[in-house]
């Protein structure tokens, strides 16, 4: 791949489909941007075939100085290769599920998707700080557009309310950055990594990127923006909002908060754990009393969301690769839940639970697709949901047993909520014709959920493919943090064993039961 | 390959088949896929089994694939091999292929039967992951696995709202056990750096006298995680406080009921215990809560199986009843004894579920015992193998000679090993057991009563009703209605017999290997040698105690319900408090109803609808706008197009800024 700016490529190819997009007419548009997705997922499986596991820790560099030590500078490591997959896998089923659903505007629709493609990509990739920042905030832009055009009949101020939240957040972080690239001289992502900030500062510029990233993960206050957000936005713009833009919160903490400020980030791991573990217990009770599927949804992604943040916070690789690997998961298992949502939703233009009911009767392999990832949304073992709340979990177990003891509590509120709408959804007495009357999926729906399903179990069963590429990125920074990892709360204390079993007993003598008969 | 490979995989293969060549393959291909990889699987069980009672196998791991490797924390999957594995392969393989058999009577007329015997096949796959674990965490996949299966399957019938309502229940209570689960997980993994379990008991008994600290204080190591990890077995085993599903999952088909919820899943529990008891060995406290809470569940579960009138249920409850034993055996460190009531339960359990099955179908779908009566001549076969059951579950047997039903060699054993160890706990565990084996008989031989002795009250019921055509009036005298229960087909009736021969033989053949020999058991369980003398040793009143109460428990119920029809409602009336504490069953549901499932939604209404929208949106991005657009309104009003506003703001703006330069 020498010399190959691949990088760069995936950059511009979904960005000459935006452009296209812009001038064709809405078939056309369709087509290109299906291709446009595909060619760049064809570029990320020739990305993933391609990175060397366990060689340079930044691959694919590219680099050309612009203005002022601002830099195009693109890289990746593992953890960058992971999202960024998840980013190209996703969209070409984003642009199937608008297929036919979206009618109006087809060409900016499909361009807004395409230019979200590329702004994603940029994210995960840039090397340079205010270059990830351009990306990063940019990204707002076409999904404010989304909501906003293609979305529900709240749609105005829902956009306006996820663009105010997550601009106010990003406002200050520009200006730690500014501060960070004047005392550390460069704006270069690999150095500030090892960059050592003087520990006063370091809690001012840990704040200031919280409040970015918090909003984007989002944790408990600052989540209800999502709920709204997806229950207005049109099918593939909430597959595109679970499955990557929450992702850049957590990415962000990965990124910056932990390998720049890691002794911040241990000072204020507490506050990470207690926001985290309201909203396990907060927003999962929350979504039990849901009566719209995409509301339930939201609220179960910021219950999920939290399990990534304390994972983060557990400063121990388990914590930190089962994070990683719950944003893949969460990224594709509630994706694919907004599909199923959108299956129905096409078919019958509401959200209301109580409207549908017994859709086992007439859509069977829709009812499978739905239990399937209702499973790996409660982390049940074989599906990529569990692998990641083990491991995160097993992670906080080693700093905190309460922690671990609340936020374990998600597995049974997660299957209080999940069943109950898929009992609401799938089983029951028929009580609504109109809903026993829709037809199973159809061949385009079976392309855009068998996929999915399929990682789903891969990552389950043998998620080494995932867990290999960011091996060595989380050890790395592991060893970065290792030394402000905060103590456990297990401390244990061997003492000296005791020499008998629990249940041991002196030898009885043998005496013959009819001679002692009457002794007893 | 290794012969475990087909015994575990086939199952899944079929369960794959069944479930997505639904509609190619049809019922009849369905059926003979996953019945036929059941049958393969039962057949190759058996030789490994006994490759372990002759003493000419030994103990190995058979790796899969990789799983997880992250830090220092690796699980794989693969698939052990040894005494315990072995037990539990027979058991599972067997009432699976015999429930599989009996299924293509009993669901005959189901329009999803490829879906329910992919279920099924599904369920056979977990179980054997679970019992085959090497690791930890293997064991929770499967564990998570079969709860799966039961959820799927007590909502088979999903159009019945109770039956999807029994799922939820018996999903979400499990999970309470699987919190404590996964929490003896972490736990062990903390201390011992590992999650193979044959790592964890080698290092065991070296952690005994350590300590931990756990949600701010200090315990005994290895007695908070057993007792997490116990916590698990209890939702999974359906003890005493998360027992509430288990009854409400006889909303299954009753091949379900079982395989699942009697014969295989509901075991698991014992099973981890046992397969973890070096580590329970180090573990005194967490021993004594299990002694406890198995003492008190079998005693609690059986005062419940004496009221209930849905055949289904009382034989739920006493699935629940039996369990407590199981439980108590392995905390008073009999652990062999408590396999082997596993053993012996798991062939008289399903074939008294089979058998109630068989009766259920003969009367058009009635469960209700009310409605039963004089079915013995009616179908003879059912009759003779509920008979075998009943005997085995009530355990006749007579010491000095030697012989009894397969559950007088468990039961009676169990009993005794809870006297010889002679604590406090085993001390209440022992008279539980006792009272227990009163209330089991007398439940037992009521149900037997109710069903096949007295006079047909068939009428009574509405399924009949509905398939005569009459009314109770309409039929007059004739209380049959003019009904003719049938006898099963014979494909139902094969599994019967076959269970048959286990409940009446099980005990006997065994005993010797399962009680009494640590060499059977190859060191795959901790086996307490002097526990087993001292068992041998206890007074022939103990000996006996188990049949004398058994034997009142027979006359009691031949007395109310043979003799003297009209006792029980009397009885009832006179203890109307007690016997709706009992029949409500203690009002564990209510209870649990008013305060978790009631608070929950309150709670989360609350947290909505005050906590977001009324305090965080309406300080926070509403009121930001909402403060935008007040200093919106406040800057309009300044910018008024007027040259003197603009002066004057000017002139104040310049003061201001030469006020500050001049400090």
């Amino acid at each position: 791949m020498d010399g190959f700016p691949i990088l760069s490529i995936m950059l511009l190819v979904p960005l000459a489909g935006a452009i296209i997009c812009l001038f064709v007419e809405a078939n056309a548009a369709r087509w290109t941007a299906l291709l446009a997705t595909f060619a760049t997922f064809a570029l990320g499986v020739m990305l993933w075939a391609n990175y060397d596991i366990g060689g340079d820790q930044w691959q694919f560099t590219e680099r050309a100085e612009l203005v002022a030590g601002f830099s195009y500078a693109l890289g990746i490591d593992g953890i960058s290769l992971l999202l960024i997959m998840l980013s190209v896998f996703l969209m070409p089923i984003c642009v199937l599920a608008s297929w036919g659903a979206i009618q109006k505007r087809v060409g900016e629709y499909m361009s807004a998707f395409l230019f979200m493609e590329t702004l994603m990509i940029g994210t995960f990739a840039a090397q340079d700080i205010f270059l990830f920042y351009v990306f990063f905030e940019a990204g707002l832009i076409p999904m404010y557009l989304i909501i906003g055009v293609w979305g529900g009949d709240n749609r105005i101020y829902a956009s306006y309310k996820f663009f105010l939240y997550t601009l106010i957040g990003s406002v200050l972080m520009l200006i730690a950055m500014f501060w960070m690239v004047a005392l550390a001289g460069t704006s270069d992502i690999p150095t500030l990594m090892q960059y050592d900030f003087p520990a006063g500062a370091q809690t001012w510029l840990w704040l200031a990127f919280f409040a970015s990233f918090a909003v984007k993960v989002p944790m408990w206050p600052f989540h209800t923006w999502l709920p709204d957000a997806h229950v207005q936005a049109p099918t593939a713009g909430s597959v595109i909002l679970a499955g990557v833009l929450l992702k850049l919160g957590g990415y962000g903490f990965l990124r910056f908060s932990l390998p720049m400020f890691p002794q911040a980030s241990a000072d204020f791991a507490w506050l990470v754990f207690a926001l985290s573990m309201v909203a396990v217990v907060y927003t999962s009770l929350v979504a039990l009393v849901q009566h719209d599927m995409k509301k339930l949804i939201a609220y179960s992604s910021v219950a999920h969301m939290a399990i990534v943040t304390v994972g983060l916070f557990a400063f121990n690789v388990q914590g930190l690769e089962g994070a990683v690997i719950i944003m893949l998961s969460h990224g594709l298992v509630s994706g694919a839940l907004f599909l199923c949502v959108g299956v129905i939703y096409d078919r019958l233009h509401t959200r209301e639970i109580e409207r549908y009911g017994a859709l086992s009767n007439n859509m069977p392999y829709y009812a499978l697709f739905f239990l399937l990832f209702t499973m790996a949304s409660i982390g049940l073992p074989g599906t990529s949901g569990f692998v990641g709340e083990f491991l995160s979990l097993a992670g906080i177990y080693q700093v905190s047993t309460t922690v671990a003891l609340i936020c374990t509590t998600g597995i049974i509120l997660g299957a209080a909520y999940m069943l109950y709408l898929y009992r609401r959804v799938a089983f029951g007495p028929e009580k609504n014709e109109d809903a026993q009357a829709m037809g199973d999926i159809s061949p385009r729906e079976w392309a855009m959920l068998a996929p999915i399903a399929a990682v789903v179990m891969w990552m389950g069963v043998y998620p080494e493919s995932f867990l290999a590429p960011m091996r060595a990125d989380i050890a790395a920074l592991d060893a970065r943090i290792a030394a402000a990892a905060p103590a456990s709360d297990s401390q244990l204390a061997v003492g000296t064993p005791k020499a008998d079993a629990a249940n041991a007993v002196p030898y009885v003598e043998s005496h013959s039961n009819d001679a002692k008969d009457g002794e007893h | 390959m290794h012969s475990i490979l087909f015994v575990v995989f086939a199952p899944l293969a079929a369960a794959i088949i069944a479930g997505f060549g639904n509609r190619m393959l049809g019922n009849t291909g369905a059926k003979l896929v996953t019945t036929g990889a059941l049958f393969l699987s039962a057949a190759l069980s058996w030789p490994i089994f006994i490759g372990f009672l002759t003493g000419s196998a030994s103990a190995e791991v058979v790796p899969v694939l990789q799983w997880v490797r992250s830090g220092d924390m690796t699980f794989d999957w693969a698939l052990r091999v040894d005494t315990l594995t072995a037990v539990m392969l027979v058991v599972i393989n067997t009432v699976s292929a015999l429930v599989h058999l009996y299924s293509w009577g009993y669901m005959d007329e189901d329009p999803s039967q490829p879906r329910f015997f992919a279920y099924l096949s599904l369920f056979t796959f977990a179980m054997l992951m679970l019992v085959t674990a090497d690791n930890l965490v293997q064991m929770f996949f499967g564990w998570e696995g079969v709860g799966l299966a039961s959820y799927l399957l007590i909502g088979f019938w999903y159009h019945k709202p109770s039956a999807g309502a029994a799922a939820i229940k018996a999903f979400v209570v499990n999970r309470v056990g699987d919190l404590g689960f996964m929490l003896g997980i972490f736990g062990t993994y903390l201390v011992f750096s590992t999650t193979s379990i044959p790592e964890i008991l080698e290092a065991a008994a070296s952690m005994s006298g350590a300590t931990i600290g756990f949600l701010g204080a200090r315990w005994p190591t290895m007695d908070i995680l057993c007792i997490l990890l116990f916590i698990g077995a209890m939702g999974k085993s359906a003890q005493l406080g998360l027992h509430t599903w288990l009854p409400d999952a006889m909303e299954g088909p009753t091949p379900v009921s079982a395989l699942i919820h009697a014969a295989t899943m509901v075991t698991a529990g014992v099973f981890m215990v046992c397969r973890l008891s070096p580590m329970f060995e180090a573990a005194p406290i967490a021993l004594a809560m299990v002694t406890v809470v198995g003492a008190a569940t079998c005693f609690f579960a059986a005062t419940i199986g004496t009221t209930q009138w849905d055949i289904k249920r009382v034989i739920a409850y006493s699935t629940c009843s039996q369990l407590g034993y199981m439980f108590f055996a392995a905390g008073v460190g009999a652990y062999g004894a408590a396999m082997f009531h596993l053993f012996t339960h798991a062939f008289f359990k399903a074939l008294l579920f089979l058998g109630a099955g068989s009766v259920i179908h003969a009367m058009h779908h009635e469960q209700d015992m009310r409605y039963y009566g004089g079915l013995r001549k009616r179908i003879p076969i059912t009759f003779w193998a509920m008979m075998a059951g009943t005997l085995a579950i009530t355990g006749l047997g007579v010491y000095h000679l030697g012989a009894g039903f397969a559950g007088f060699w468990s039961k009676d054993a169990i009993i005794e090993v809870a006297f010889a160890r002679g604590t406090g706990a085993a001390s209440f565990a022992f008279w539980m057991g006792v009272i227990a084996a009163l209330l089991t008989s007398f439940y037992s031989w009521r149900l037997m009563f109710l069903t096949f002795w007295g006079t047909p009250r068939w009428i009574e019921s509405e399924h009949i009703q509905h398939c005569v055509h009459k009314t109770p009036e309409e039929a007059g005298a004739d209380t049959t209605g003019g009904y003719h229960p049938h006898e099963s087909p014979w494909v139902m009736l094969i599994p019967l017999i076959v269970l048959t021969v286990g409940a009446v033989a099980a005990g006997q053949i065994f005993a010797p290997a399962f009680l009494d020999s640590a060499d059977f058991w190859g060191g795959s369980i901790f086996y307490n040698e002097n526990l087993i003398h001292a068992m041998h040793e206890v007074p022939y009143w103990v000996k006996y105690s188990a049949f004398v109460v058994m034997l009142l428990g027979l006359s009691g119920a031949v007395y109310a319900y043979l003799l003297k029809p009209d006792v029980p409602a009397k009885f009832v009336s006179a203890v109307a408090p007690l016997h709706n504490f009992v029949f409500r069953k203690w009002y564990f549901d209510e209870l649990y109803d008013a305060i978790f499932v009631k608070p929950a939604f309150w709670f989360g209404h609350q947290f909505w609808k005050l906590g977001d929208i009324a305090t965080i949106d309406r300080f926070g991005p509403n009121g930001v706008a909402w403060a935008v657009q007040r200093g919106a309104v406040a800057a309009k009003s300044i910018q008024s197009g007027y040259l003197y506003t603009y002066a004057l703001i000017m002139l104040l703006g310049l003061i201001a800024a030469t006020t500050y330069a001049l400090l």
